[in-house]
């Protein structure tokens, strides 16, 4: 579905990813993990075509980016960023926005076809009775759901979030994270997404990718991904992993320095 | 102020701009009653007050909608690209440059050579004097930078203010005159054909910028988020920052600088309207129309025999209108930041 081949990438003078190879496959759930500042939103601004290749190419279904078009790429990829919308807007009118790449030439306005499809996203993702509420009105969790439900309006095949759980409590995140899951195993949506929690990506993602320093790390299931030697190694913090009982998932654990201090001393 | 919906607003914004359009053609010191306004226009030509009415009237309210609509147009655009409230197509120099313009061509005494056209076009060199090194000084690798447009164009503004006060220091009391009421502002313009041209383009680019409103509907969520939508935010700032500098430069070229109008009409309307340029495009343009026209009326009666400059006015009256608008919001529990 999408194939990143020795992608070098950059704002100005600044080179950020050094020669990254990533292939996502059509129907997988990849995570794309690592430390702050390692890359990782800029791999998705890269496949957005928000800042531009300096060396290598990116092929959505075979065909290089570069010579696609701006919406053609936005009926295929739908993005939900952290850019909070800020203006005094309903969820119908910005659910409604994501049917912009659709637009035909001399339309100016929505066809029934799209508000039906803006009625049933929001259904679909459960903010259907929110639809008259304002943005700004709303909880950080249901702003995601909306995110969410605007990239679906895009009618995408590949949808990309950019930590879509970072502010939320452990309902919303299971709450959001299950009904992307859902999407992915239903509706045959492929996921890329970038998370900071290392338990979650293990829980949810088929595929893991690694990010140090601009460099891809590791590439592979959870299980293999994530050791501790490779964590310690590219986070500089000692962690402990075992496995969740229920899942068979890697789980990672955080020693304190005091716990690191007493074992140490013990020893 | 709650957002209303279009089958009310579309009306009362076309019965404004009616209702100022008939205040304008049946006040002033002739005296024409309003009753008979339409019997001295279905007389035809020959009588004085056919000439009053469609010679010196009309002229002023056709200019009035075209500028009014003009700069109002293009202060929507200037706002929906910038998503900055404080941008009005003045903010970017283009006043500025149409000033100095004129101003040049009136100490050199080109209007004498060139009576009707000499001061629009010289106006208009002045603004394309300013627009052409704005656009190309903030174009990077094909990439136009908002923020350095807008730091440029106060910037320009400023000097261009400044080199208008040199020639104001060195000029002679007449062309002192002359330059000082050609800044303030008049809808006062002999040449039917040039009020005609301003018509038109301004009529032509409010059906073009219907192009650009699901853009701009995008692009209030930010340059990012419109890349993400599928919109080519380059092409379409380009053309944006184009349309606007032109809709600007032809309205200053023809009435000199009507300052506010481009600035409150379509924060006013954005409060009614909410973040939709669909809406606001029309409802600005015929709220802006109205105003212009209305302010102008007020311009010529208020201290009659007197004309007053009529940017004057529409400073006055819009900037209390707004405060006090805005007031009230505050007072009614809605938070502010309508853009």
């Amino acid at each position: 579905m999408i194939e990143i081949k020795g992608l070098t990438s950059g704002y100005g003078q600044k080179t950020i990813l050094h020669g990254v190879d990533l292939s996502v496959k059509k129907g997988q759930f990849f995570g794309i993990i690592g430390p702050n500042g390692s890359g990782k939103t800029t791999i998705l601004r890269a496949i957005t075509r928000l800042v531009k290749p300096v060396k290598g190419s990116i092929f959505l279904d075979g065909v290089d980016m570069k010579d696609l078009h701006f919406s053609d790429v936005a009926k295929k990829i739908a993005v939900v960023s952290q850019n909070m919308p800020l203006i005094a807007m309903t969820v119908r009118e910005f659910v409604l926005l994501g049917r912009i790449p659709y637009y035909r030439k001399l339309q100016f306005y929505e066809r029934d076809e799209d508000a039906a499809i803006a009625g049933k996203v929001m259904a679909l993702t459960g903010i259907g009775h929110l639809k008259d509420s304002l943005m700004s009105e709303m909880s950080a969790g249901e702003v995601q759901l909306a995110f969410i439900a605007r990239g679906l309006a895009q009618q995408p095949k590949v949808l990309l979030l950019d930590e879509p759980t970072s502010h939320l409590d452990i309902t919303h995140q299971a709450g959001v994270l299950d009904l992307v899951k859902r999407l992915n195993r239903q509706e045959g949506l492929t996921v890329v997404i970038i998370l900071h929690d290392l338990n979650l990506a293990s829980e949810y993602c088929d595929s893991l990718a690694l990010v140090d320093n601009g460099r891809i790390k590791k590439t592979g299931r959870p299980v293999d991904v994530l050791d501790y030697k490779t964590i310690e190694d590219v986070y500089k913090t000692v962690v402990v992993v075992r496995q969740n009982p229920l899942s068979m998932k890697p789980f990672v654990m955080i020693v304190s320095e005091e716990v690191r201090k007493k074992c140490e001393n013990g020893s | 102020m709650n957002r209303r919906p279009m089958r009310f607003l579309l009306p009362a914004a076309c019965l404004f701009l009616t209702a100022a359009a008939v205040t304008a053609m049946a006040s002033g010191s002739a005296g024409i009653p309003l009753k008979k306004i339409f019997m001295i226009i279905l007389d035809g030509k020959g009588t004085p007050e056919y000439g009053i009415l469609m010679d010196i009237r009309l002229p002023r309210v056709v200019l009035g909608f075209a500028v009014g609509g003009a700069l109002s147009l293009a202060g929507v655009m200037l706002q929906g690209m910038f998503r900055n409230p404080l941008v009005e197509p003045y903010t970017l120099g283009i006043s500025g440059g149409g000033a100095l313009g004129a101003a040049l061509c009136i100490v050199f005494k080109l209007h004498y050579l060139l009576p009707m056209t000499a001061l629009p076009a010289s106006g208009f060199l002045g603004s394309c004097l300013v627009v052409v090194p704005l656009y190309f000084l903030n174009m990077r690798q094909n990439v136009l930078r908002m923020q350095g447009i807008l730091l440029t164009g106060v910037m320009t503004s400023f000097i261009s203010s400044s080199l208008v006060f040199l020639i104001l220091a060195i000029s002679k009391t007449d062309e002192l005159h002359s330059i000082v009421f050609w800044i303030m502002g008049s809808l006062e313009e002999p040449s039917w054909m040039l009020i005609l041209i301003v018509a038109a383009i301004t009529l032509v680019c409010l059906l073009l910028s219907y192009f650009f409103a699901p853009v701009l509907n995008a692009l209030s969520l930010g340059e990012e988020e419109a890349v993400h939508l599928g919109i080519d935010t380059e092409r379409a700032k380009k053309q944006l920052f184009l349309m606007a500098s032109l809709l600007t430069g032809i309205s200053v070229s023809l009435t000199g600088i009507i300052g506010f109008v481009g600035l409150i009409v379509p924060h006013f309307v954005r409060m009614m309207t909410g973040y939709d340029h669909r809406r606001l495009f029309i409802i600005s343009f015929l709220t802006g129309a109205g105003f212009l026209i209305f302010c102008d009326t007020l311009a010529r009666t208020a201290l009659s025999p007197i004309e007053l400059p009529v940017g004057v006015i529409t400073g006055i009256l819009g900037g209390s209108v707004f405060i006090y608008v805005l007031t009230r919001r505050h007072i009614s529990g809605r938070s502010g930041g309508s853009l």
